[in-house]
């Protein structure tokens, strides 16, 4: 069905509701890559008002993507509930905007309404908010998940500790996860993204992050971010696996793409439930997203990035996950051109992410060809601070030396912890305390004799 | 963060900063290649400038009418074709590309291999060597192109080889050899490896994923030797 809308005497139309969807989207460099972005400001606006008008269940009547050829849109309408859905069916999205910035929406509220609410519903009330909006409405949401750490309390910020090395090699990834755990980080997990892609390399990996964590008592989860399938091949070989990784986007094309499905996600989620490594209430799946993976695979179908990367999220909600987390920068100036785009990105998929129930972390990054710095990553990790992120990944000295890309700093979790007081988990917390790393205030001790010791006076790992 | 590492590590980001915005100095290129006596011919892609090229990738990979006339207007046929791009690194063609060039033409003409004239290519994707390839003719492609630079090298090359290029050809038909410089994979290694991928290529007619499988199945006495 196609919309318009009237400004002084100009008409403005718009062929159908994807086609409204994109030209709403706040400006970015891959929607004018795909061919679908708005003119220029004025059709923007046109296309936001238009969309302000719309009734938000027009999203249960007319599909972006058509389920009989896409089983993400199959799983969008199968778990769409029509009862959570009633405390704002009858809103327009401009409304529904009004509701939940209103102060009587709070935790209860939105939580409540986490299953109403599709993918497409939740990406069109983001293109008429401005990053305080985003922000805002985050940070009344809190998502708590839990494995031996407790991740998303509201006012703390969790960290990924990244400890990727060139070719993998044990002493180096040991070495690097050290260097982060020295500064306080790896509460969220310590997770390694391998260059390697055999099962030998992965089972190597987790065994050695298992050893360090045991050895160490640190109360984290460890992951390698190896493909799903040898995750399967690594824990029926019984390797100490945790948590399993995948990538996922928003179309069953682009999943094809990553060479994944629902039912082989599933295969997965039950596999590692299966090792009981975790209390019984534990999350065991850690998920990554970023807004072009779809177009990148020729998988959008006309629909604009954000929006896909949204219903990535109702993939990863399939699987009760310990960590989604949204690569925001990391896919380069094609798809998100400069910091701008990349901090207003990286707002909208936490909100969207958390209005969806998810433990949303964000990838605070970006590449050498973007038009982007660590000032804009300053910005950004401070601004989701303040919308209650779950967590953010660090690497030392922001220099991801495996994937040749800029994250955030292991000090840029200090700069969290002591200036925006902000504590990692509460266990964690209590650890850093125990070995000496931190005071009881949480500000980091200059020799952690307690830790450093043991380190000198034992052989830490067994490699 | 003390400030000298701090200060480091902008340095670096400057660098690649650099290398990503800057030009490839082709005249000093052409220079050091002209004494091969193969001929060189510089063409561009259809993205214009740089800050259309990283927002494009898909101009980045296509040639104008105007150039796939001038390269159709030479006599066609030959084994392979080499390519030097830009790419993301102006400094990594700048430092590194006619050392690596002069070393694999030397090394294939030895080996009485037929190498097309050099095709110097400005804003330009990996995939605009299919094209350019194929309208010459050449069995086997062998495409240089700056890398994307890294805080920690901002001058690496990268090395695409494919057989029977075509336009459409997928990522899964092409061999890669990365982060080719000083410091990292040397100039006489890639070649090595290089010389070794063509002529397995042109033994049996495969690149990429499938590669190795052909020649595993090849009645191959030099096998051990590899």
């Amino acid at each position: 069905m196609p919309y318009k809308t009237t400004i002084e005497g100009t008409v403005f139309r718009f062929n159908d509701l994807k086609d409204l969807m994109a030209k709403a989207t706040p400006e970015r460099s891959g929607d004018q890559l795909a061919g679908i972005a708005a003119d220029g400001p004025v059709e923007r606006l046109a296309a936001q008002i238009a969309l302000a008008d719309l009734p938000l269940k027009t999203f249960l009547t007319e599909e972006l993507i058509p389920p009989e050829t896409d089983e993400v849109s199959r799983l969008i309408q199968d778990r769409h509930d029509p009862i959570a859905f009633a405390a704002v069916s009858s809103l327009t999205v401009g409304e529904f905007r009004e509701w939940l910035l209103a102060p009587k929406t709070a935790q209860q509220q939105l939580e409540d309404l986490t299953l109403g609410l599709t993918p497409e519903m939740v990406a069109a009330v983001s293109k008429i908010m401005r990053l305080q909006d985003l922000i805002s409405v985050a940070s009344k949401r809190e998502v708590v998940t839990k494995f031996r750490s407790t991740i998303g309390l509201k006012g703390r910020l969790s960290t990924r500790n990244q400890p990727n090395h060139p070719v993998d090699d044990s002493y180096g990834i040991a070495a690097s996860a050290l260097d982060g755990l020295l500064m306080g980080s790896g509460d969220a997990v310590i997770g390694v993204n391998p260059a390697t892609d055999t099962v030998e390399d992965y089972v190597r990996i987790v065994a050695l992050l298992d050893e360090l964590r045991t050895r160490l008592a640190i109360p984290t989860q460890t992951c390698c971010l190896g493909h799903v399938t040898t995750a399967m091949k690594a824990m029926a070989a019984k390797a100490p696996v945790d948590i399993v990784f995948q990538s996922v986007a928003g179309s069953q094309k682009a999943n094809d793409g990553f060479g994944v499905s629902l039912s082989l996600l599933r295969e997965a989620y039950e596999a590692v439930r299966a090792l009981k490594r975790g209390p019984a209430d534990a999350h065991l799946m850690y998920f990554e997203t970023g807004q072009g993976a779809a177009l990148s695979a020729d998988a959008h179908f006309g629909v604009d990035q954000q929006t896909m990367e949204v219903r990535a999220y109702a993939v990863a909600r399939e699987f009760d996950p310990l960590l989604v987390n949204t690569v925001v920068g990391f896919i380069g100036p094609e798809y998100l051109f400069n910091g701008k785009q990349i901090i207003r990105a990286g707002l909208e998929d936490h909100f969207c992410g958390k209005l969806l129930g998810l433990p949303m972390g964000v990838d605070v990054c970006y590449t050498n060809h973007a038009d982007a710095d660590q000032e804009d990553m300053d910005v950004l990790l401070t601004l989701l601070c303040a919308a209650n992120v779950n967590f953010v990944i660090t690497v030392p000295g922001a220099d991801d030396v495996m994937l040749n890309y800029q994250s955030l700093a292991h000090h840029d979790a200090v700069y969290c912890r002591e200036t925006l007081n902000r504590p990692p988990a509460p266990e964690f917390e209590r650890w850093l305390v125990e070995v000496g790393l931190t005071d009881e205030a949480g500000r980091l001790l200059d020799a952690p004799t307690g830790l450093t010791d043991y380190m000198a006076n034992s052989r830490l790992l067994g490699i | 963060m003390p400030t000298r590492a701090a200060q480091s590590f902008l340095l670096d980001h400057a660098r690649a900063r650099q290398a990503v915005w800057s030009s490839v100095d082709w005249a000093s290129v052409e220079a050091g290649l002209n004494e091969l006596g193969l001929g060189i011919i510089e063409v561009a892609s259809k993205a214009g400038d740089r800050a259309t090229y990283v927002r494009r990738p898909d101009l980045g990979r296509t040639l104008s009418a105007e150039v796939a006339e001038r390269l159709a207007s030479m006599t066609p046929g030959c084994d392979v074709a080499i390519i030097l791009a830009d790419g993301l690194s102006a400094s990594a063609i700048d430092i590194n590309a006619v050392p690596l060039t002069r070393a694999i033409v030397a090394r294939l003409s030895a080996r009485q291999l037929s190498i097309a004239p050099i095709v110097l290519a400005s804003q330009a994707r990996v995939a605009i060597g299919d094209p350019i390839a194929a309208i010459i003719g050449a069995k086997v492609s062998v495409m240089i192109i700056g890398e994307r630079p890294g805080l920690s090298a901002a001058d690496s090359l990268g090395i695409y080889l494919t057989h029977s290029p075509a336009i459409g050809t997928p990522d899964s038909k092409r061999n890669c050899i990365s982060n080719v410089r000083d410091g990292g994979l040397a100039i006489v290694d890639a070649t090595d490896l290089v010389v070794s991928l063509v002529v397995d290529m042109l033994k049996v007619g495969v690149s990429g994923v499938g590669l190795k499988a052909a020649l595993d199945v090849l009645p191959c006495p030099d096998a051990n030797g590899r």
